[in-house]
């Protein structure tokens, strides 16, 4: 009886027991990855071919989301406020709404599948496959040929991407109005410009910076603590996407404490 | 020029994989390391390397104590031991001569001139000329493994060491492996360890065996002293005969 009464203590206390020996262990790369910023002859050549990879490529799918994240915003905005408030009011809504919010946080999950899961799975292959090991045989020191290049990588890139998104959204959510809804371009545009503040634009770009070194260096640490060949790659896949999607969402509200 | 292994215990959680084990590899010769899978054979190589660490007892290549290298000591200590994986851990994004060219581009002395000579020279060596812009995937596995060496001694290397260089092969390509190693001892003067369980290939590289059992080393010798071994636990494995060991214990 105890014990069953017990039972569902001990799984909290397993559960944040593995919670924080992996908020250490990651925290233990990212202080390694800082280290082997000294082998800049190791990172600085890989790190350009990442930003391809993590930035560049994920550029379609961050438009795709953002431009129809954009016109239903529009419509939404004109659906909500006809008859009770100004229809240039769609302009501020699909402005504000991107920056601050839709564009960093849309953009950051959507890149947690694609470049979590991608880092995760690739460095997890190389883990069971001895390529890590066989990187260090070679002298090269897996975290500064693996994770740095990544991480700087991703942490320059997300603020791109999002960026290239929230001006997708915009621009959807203005052809929305104009075309759909009884607005013309200057309405939307004064709208858009009414509660417009320099700042919106550096919040979003602090939020996408933070969710660029998450989304990676989350994806570097489950890879490298990678397990148990196909079967591991999967787990930690997996794990990748899940812990960084959760940490977006955490960091999404504790910037909007923090500065706003 | 020697690599000694002395007293080396490790342990993974409950596991504990080596009680104490020791043995020692000479210059210029091929000390052939036997065991059952999962005794601890590839956990003993990866600590001459410093991939592991021993939790007692202590490793020395040259004379000095891998256990005590910081890790620029660790990359010089790497450039002269070579390393064969067993399913040779080729870098997927590369082509065969990318990964070959690997250990020479941390080599500041190589040239670019010098590396791709080196590179056409171990390519050469383990008969692998014309593969240079294959992918890995686009190999079988002997031409993996050899890629594999061809990887591992492209930076010459004093020392080579190889985790089953020959499972998983067909009996033909194990003998060209085989060869391969017989050749980088004779022609390259490199001193080896070889890890393995199979006895064929052993016995025909082998200038010295020892047989890890049970966490410790329970023979070393020439392959003759192995092949008249009236230890139970010897023949039974060298034999292949299971039910010896059964009477043993």
């Amino acid at each position: 009886m105890t014990r069953t009464l017990l039972a569902p203590v001990r799984a909290l206390g397993r559960g944040t027991r593995v919670f924080t020996l992996a908020v250490g262990s990651w925290g233990g790369l990212v202080i390694d990855a800082v280290r082997a910023l000294r082998w800049v002859q190791i990172w600085a050549p890989l790190t350009l071919r990442q930003m391809t990879r993590i930035g560049v490529d994920s550029v379609p799918i961050a438009l795709f989301i953002a431009a129809f994240t954009g016109i239903v915003l529009a419509l939404q905005a004109s659906y909500t406020f006809t008859g009770a408030i100004p229809l240039y009011f769609v302009g501020v809504l699909v402005g504000k709404t991107m920056m601050l919010e839709l564009g960093p946080v849309l953009t950051g999950l959507a890149l947690s599948g694609r470049v979590g899961a991608n880092i995760s799975a690739e460095i997890g292959t190389m883990r069971v496959t001895e390529q890590i090991d066989a990187l260090e045989t070679l002298a090269y020191p897996p975290v500064a040929y693996l994770v740095v290049p990544r991480v700087i990588a991703g942490t320059i890139m997300f603020p791109l991407v999002t960026a290239l998104a929230i001006a997708m959204g915009i621009v959807a959510g203005w052809i929305t109005a104009i075309q759909l809804l009884e607005l013309s371009t200057p309405e939307f545009v004064n709208g858009l410009k009414l509660f417009f503040l320099p700042f919106d634009v550096t919040y979003a770009l602090i939020k996408a910076t933070s969710f660029g070194f998450v989304v990676t260096s989350i994806g570097c640490h489950f890879g490298f603590n990678t397990k148990g060949g196909a079967e591991g790659v999967g787990r930690s896949t997996t794990g990748a996407v899940v812990a960084s999607s959760m940490v977006i969402l955490v960091l999404d509200a504790f910037w909007a404490v923090l500065l706003l | 020029m020697s690599i000694e292994i002395d007293g080396i215990h490790k342990a993974f959680g409950d596991n504990q994989v080596l009680r104490g084990f020791s043995v020692e590899a000479r210059e210029g010769e091929t000390l052939v390391i036997l065991g059952h899978s999962g005794s601890g054979k590839s956990v003993t190589i990866k600590h001459v390397v410093g991939l592991l660490q021993p939790d007692e007892g202590e490793v020395r290549v040259d004379g000095e104590r891998v256990g005590g290298m910081d890790i620029e000591e660790l990359f010089r200590l790497r450039r002269k031991v070579g390393f064969v994986f067993q399913f040779a851990a080729l870098f997927d994004s590369m082509s065969v001569a990318d990964n070959v060219a690997m250990g020479l581009r941390r080599m500041k002395e190589v040239s670019d001139e010098e590396r791709e000579e080196r590179v056409r020279e171990a390519l050469r060596v383990v008969d692998l000329v014309g593969f240079e812009d294959r992918a890995p995937s686009e190999l079988s596995g002997g031409q993996r493994k050899r890629a594999g060496i061809a990887r591992a001694i492209a930076t010459r290397p004093g020392y080579l060491l190889y985790d089953e260089p020959t499972t998983g092969l067909d009996p033909i390509t194990r003998a060209v492996v085989d060869r391969l190693i017989n050749r980088m001892k004779d022609e390259l003067g490199v001193t080896g360890i070889v890890i393995t369980h199979d006895m064929e290939s052993a016995f025909r590289v082998a200038d010295r065996l020892a047989m890890l059992y049970e966490g410790k080393c329970r023979l070393e010798g020439t392959p003759d002293e192995f092949r008249n071994s009236e230890d139970p636990v010897v023949r039974a494995f060298i034999e292949g005969r299971p039910e010896l060991m059964e009477e043993a214990e």
